[in-house]
């Protein structure tokens, strides 16, 4: 024998169920004879003498009113069968997917009487085209919010690069494999876990050499000579040196770690601002 | 000419202008605007009309607020609730209706829509209308071409992704003779 509470708790899913179902029909637009009215109002009644508290008497008011909604769609969906217009939507289909275009548009030409109108400017319009002058600012007033354009981006060359003297003017893979062991070396004395601080492998004594260091970084990372580690919830970045080169697996997801090396970031870093 | 005749000639002159220029965002004129402009006696001033635009294959288009059977005759009260237009009488040829600036694919996406629509009762989830032109249409044009049909008026869509037909679609397109053609094909 079920306990009043179990019948009470048994009662309130059914009726979940029946409002969730009818609203399913409501709203994907599905056969409404799919409920089963009589048994829906069966339930209800079954379980009406339960209710005691206002949520539960909320509810058999809301499945109530589900269940109208749907007795609605019920009869509009026979109101509609009884109609000239009725098609069946899966013969419908079936002739639309077999038809080429041209016969489909020749059909519809058959059907389509397109409005005739001519555009002018009307009351309205003329309306609406003064009400946006008067609001609009006189130009010179505009420009000013302009921002001064920024300077566009671009790739710089190996050249430029050693012009700018972020880059020495020796072998690349070279000079990189001297920033690999430079790297090992910091590790052994300062780092942990054979790893060290990002931050505290590239910031240098001026913001060019910082920058250079972090361009060296990227190349160290991008061919399998370190790794980075980002921890983000911490805000750290660690970069791991691997002992041996590592080949690129294909199938691995590559992914692009961006790292701003700004000159504010740089100072705050030479100030012992960062977290060091 | 008697006074009578010079009367609706000068309504019929008017009501062409209300009619054929656009006065609002959409196109056509309401019931109650005709009667404030033309008189009580505007729907026998638009049947003359009418008569005037048969041989031009043009007529005059009314589009009740709700369905209304065509064996019934509509009273002053829902001709003024009512909207009419100036709309082709015939129908056009292919090559006119790209000069109208229709794509062939884009027509026939349209056709299949109000179809669609019409089929299931008036209202249609966008996902399987989208379903459907993807037989015939590419995929990237697809969800353009429906935005298309919404912006001109002939589809609506609900907050659930609901397709329904609007006002373009009531005004312009003959649904029985779409179905029916549609079907005979």
């Amino acid at each position: 024998m079920q306990s009043k509470r179990e019948r009470v708790k048994i009662g309130r899913e059914r009726l979940q169920r029946v409002i969730e179902m009818c609203r399913t029909v409501e709203e994907r637009s599905l056969d409404p004879f799919l409920v089963d009215v009589d048994e829906i109002i069966r339930v209800v009644r079954e379980f009406f003498p339960d209710w005691e508290q206002p949520e539960d008497l909320c509810l058999d008011a809301e499945a109530i009113n589900r269940l109208a909604s749907v007795v609605r769609l019920q009869s509009e969906w026979v109101k509609h069968r009884s109609t000239s217009l009725y098609t069946d939507p899966f013969l419908l289909e079936e002739k639309i997917k077999r038809l080429e275009k041209e016969a489909i548009v020749e059909a519809f030409l058959g059907a389509w009487h397109p409005i005739v109108e001519f555009e002018q400017i009307s009351f309205y319009s003329l309306k609406e085209a003064l009400r946006y002058w008067e609001t609009l600012p006189p130009l010179k007033d505009r420009w000013k919010e302009f921002p001064a354009p920024e300077e566009a981006g671009g790739v710089a060359s190996r050249e430029e690069l050693i012009r700018l003297k972020i880059l020495q003017d020796k072998a690349f893979t070279e000079e990189l494999e001297s920033f690999w062991n430079e790297l090992k070396r910091l590790v052994a004395e300062k780092g942990e876990d054979g790893r060290i601080r990002y931050w505290d492998f590239v910031v240098a004594e001026t913001y060019e050499e910082t920058i250079r260091k972090a361009f060296m970084a990227s190349f160290l990372v991008t061919y399998g000579y370190a790794t980075l580690e980002v921890h983000p919830l911490e805000e750290e970045i660690f970069i791991k040196p691997f002992e041996k080169q590592q080949r690129r697996i294909a199938k691995k997801q590559l992914v692009s770690i961006p790292i701003a090396v700004t000159l504010e970031e740089w100072m705050k870093w030479r100030r012992g601002g960062g977290k060091a | 000419m008697s006074k009578r005749k010079a009367v609706y000639a000068s309504k019929i002159k008017r009501a062409v202008h209300m009619l054929f220029y656009r006065r609002h965002k959409k196109p056509g004129v309401k019931g109650w605007e005709l009667r404030k402009a033309l008189g009580a006696d505007y729907p026998k001033v638009l049947s003359i009309l009418d008569e005037y635009l048969k041989p031009l294959d043009l007529q005059v288009k009314t589009v009740f607020e709700e369905e209304k059977p065509t064996s019934e005759k509509p009273t002053l009260e829902e001709l003024d609730k009512a909207r009419f237009y100036i709309t082709l009488r015939g129908g056009l040829t292919p090559k006119e209706a790209k000069m109208i600036g229709w794509r062939i694919d884009d027509l026939a996406g349209l056709a299949i829509t109000i179809a669609y629509i019409i089929s299931k009762k008036g209202k249609a989830p966008r996902k399987e209308v989208e379903e459907l032109l993807r037989e015939k249409l590419p995929g990237w044009k697809v969800g353009l071409n429906i935005d298309r049909y919404i912006r001109y008026g002939y589809l609506t869509q609900d907050e659930n992704e609901q397709l329904y037909l609007d006002w373009r679609t009531r005004a312009e397109v003959d649904q029985k003779a779409l179905i029916d053609l549609l079907l005979s094909k």
